[in-house]
């Protein structure tokens, strides 16, 4: 099969991931769609391997499941510290702070 | 895009027939070159070792001890390193092509540094807040877990709980921001950017006082972050794709057309201008949005106002050199072929992030709001010399930010003693008449103002200047004037706080200027003298940044 599909399987992705940051309300669900994104980036890494034919894609894939990890820690912690202070993850909650 | 290519990859590394297993050759690592990055980084595992295995109450004289020293020796590796000639003529590539050691990795290495050591005074501050059962506490929650108010933070505090984790957390931000400027391939620039961000999203939630504040700004700088890095990331895949590699020499010679031997695959890329033009856009975004460059700064006031003060301005000053770095690495080294492309949008968000900056300051009435957007505006300043895409331009941002982030980590303390009930009393009119009560802190933060303003005779105007002629040097005459005509707006509002500091009445309820340990007196102090000898006698430290003005490919 022609890796280009994979690019777009990856576009679509990250898009739906990129719109699901900015309509979703619950702090999970945005970072979730964020989990997306980084997956939609892996993905198209991978294909983009495939076509060059070196491995410099799949070893950013690897990097990028490890950072994406790390990241699980610290913005779970994050929202569930927020969380447990307001009884609530929405995102619109969060504004003490205006302009 | 040809498929034969892919499965040679696979066939010429399989087992030879014998059974013995192909030879790797063993990547060379030039542990010398790397020794500030490894010092600062080796010393934030030491400091997770401390938290495990010292006692409690020794842990804070021994996380002090172990950050200081570190960034003290990273900062003499550095020094020794730009003597041994590193940063002019034996520039190179280190580990395998990963991360660059040349004059600007060096010298902004050196300033975040340096800037780290100053922020780590005032993080490790235990005198402004009042005693709590006997116990000093500094800025930081006594335990971060516990929920703001309940019996667990208040069985905390009485135990005399402190965040030591703070200072690793520093160390690893601080060895990021130090492997940012310097990353020579996509790849080290996303893993810089986790490893310098995450922790900062940590530090950010931490604050002792105004924890909801602390929390909520945790929490929106990490969203908006984490969403900004996986632009970044896309851009990296999508350039990874156009030049099928993430070396930045190797994409620059892509760009240019100047590659030497062409593979079917990448003959079939590298003539689709989307991918890289997408890709550029896509990576350039993240760093921008680590700048606080309009339109991707709407985190910056609210981040800044919740954190506490000393993450604050470590923030504010060391984030922006680390990202201001990788962002010219990026324009000048990477994409030096595509700047017909790039210097006309990077004209519009300089001007816009001018002009925003300064404007909407003027309405802020919260002392860390105002600095924010403070901060906005110099991006903007900055990024008028990243345009002028000529060698003064290098040298004029490095000394920039050098000048800047000692001006903003000063200003941050200063914002740290002024205190009432509360805790820090941020919001304007609580600083009416603070001239009037404690004339040398005031003055010192006018000091502080005027640098921001870019009066003559402080670091501030030094630098503007540089900024602004080599951007009309190269060519961008029309942004030097919005870049003036903002500046303008700007000192208003800066002078604004120093009237309502001077001369205004002070109210009878006022704050209090609280008598700060050495700690927090060296770092305003430092911060004070770097931004006069900078502001008198500027050339030694210009001659310096243009030396080190030379990028490496």
């Amino acid at each position: 099969m022609n890796p280009v599909n994979y690019l777009y399987l990856a576009a679509l992705l990250f898009t739906i991931g990129a719109t699901g940051v900015l309509v979703r309300r619950n702090a999970i669900v945005v970072f979730m769609c964020i989990e997306l994104m980084l997956n939609a980036c892996n993905l198209s890494l991978i294909a983009f391997s495939r076509m060059h034919g070196n491995l410099d894609g799949q070893i950013i894939a690897f990097f990028t499941m490890v950072v994406a990890a790390a990241e699980v820690v610290v913005g779970l912690a994050i929202i569930v510290s927020l969380f447990r202070t307001r009884h609530s993850a929405s995102v619109d909650d969060a504004r003490l702070m205006k302009l | 895009m040809s498929a034969s290519a892919v499965h040679g990859l696979w066939t010429d590394l399989a087992a030879p027939a014998d059974g013995s297993i192909a030879k790797i050759p063993a990547p060379t690592i030039e542990y010398a070159q790397l020794s500030p990055v490894m010092i600062v980084i080796g010393a934030a595992v030491l400091g997770i070792l401390v938290e495990a295995f010292v006692p409690r109450r020794a842990r804070y004289h021994a996380q002090l001890f172990v950050s200081a020293v570190a960034l003290a020796a990273g900062f003499a590796a550095v020094v020794a390193l730009a003597v041994g000639g590193h940063a002019t003529t034996r520039a190179g590539i280190a580990a395998e092509g990963a991360i660059a050691v040349d004059g600007p990795a060096l010298f902004l290495q050196g300033v975040i540094l340096l800037v780290g050591l100053v922020a780590l005074f005032t993080f490790a501050e235990r005198r402004l807040d009042p005693a709590a059962h006997g116990n000093r506490v500094d800025s930081f929650a006594a335990q971060a877990a516990s929920v703001p108010g309940s019996d667990s933070e208040k069985a905390a505090v009485k135990a005399g709980f402190t965040t030591t984790e703070v200072f690793p957390l520093l160390l690893f931000a601080v060895g990021g921001m130090m492997v940012f400027p310097a990353a020579n391939d996509l790849l080290t620039l996303f893993i810089a950017l986790e490893v310098f961000s995450l922790p900062l999203y940590l530090l950010c939630a931490l604050a002792r006082r105004k924890r909801l504040l602390s929390q909520e700004a945790a929490v929106k700088y990490f969203l908006l972050g984490a969403f900004a890095s996986a632009f970044t990331l896309f851009g990296i895949a999508l350039l990874y794709g156009y030049a099928g590699s993430v070396s930045y020499g190797r994409i620059a010679q892509v760009v240019e057309g100047t590659v030497g031997e062409v593979s079917p695959a990448l003959a079939g890329t590298m003539g689709n201008d989307v991918l890289l033009l997408l890709g550029a856009a896509l990576v350039t975004m993240g760093l921008l949005f680590k700048v606080g460059a309009v339109p991707f700064h709407m985190w910056t006031p609210d981040v800044y106002q919740g954190a506490p003060t000393p993450v604050t301005g470590f923030m504010a000053s060391a984030t922006k050199v680390a990202a201001f770095g990788a962002l010219l690495r990026l324009l000048y080294v990477v994409l030096p072929g595509l700047r017909w492309d790039w210097r006309p949008v990077m004209w519009g968000v300089a001007a816009v992030t001018m002009v925003i900056g300064a404007i909407v300051a003027i309405t802020q009435t919260d002392i860390k709001r105002l600095l924010a957007y403070s901060s906005i505006a110099h991006a903007g300043f900055i990024l008028a010399g990243v345009i002028a895409a000529k060698p003064e331009g290098i040298s004029s941002v490095l000394f920039y930010l050098a000048a800047y982030s000692f001006v903003t980590v000063g200003a941050f303390a200063v914002v740290t003693l002024v205190r009432d009930a509360g805790g820090e009393a941020t919001h304007l009119s609580k600083w009416a008449g603070l001239g009037r009560r404690s004339p040398l802190v005031a003055a010192v933060f006018a000091v502080f103002l005027l640098a921001f303003a870019g009066i003559p005779l402080t670091s501030g105007f030094a630098g503007k200047f540089a900024v602004f002629k080599a951007a009309a040097e190269g060519g961008a005459a029309p942004l030097v004037v919005v870049g003036v005509l903002s500046s303008a707006v700007a000192a208003f509002f800066y002078i604004r706080v120093i009237v309502l500091m001077f001369f205004s009445e002070p109210k009878p309820d006022g704050p209090t200027v609280a008598v700060a340990s050495p700690l927090t007196t060296v770092a305003i102090a430092v911060g004070a003298a770097v931004t006069v000898v900078l502001g008198v006698a500027p050339q030694y430290f210009l001659d310096l940044a243009s030396q080190a003005g030379t990028f490496v490919r």
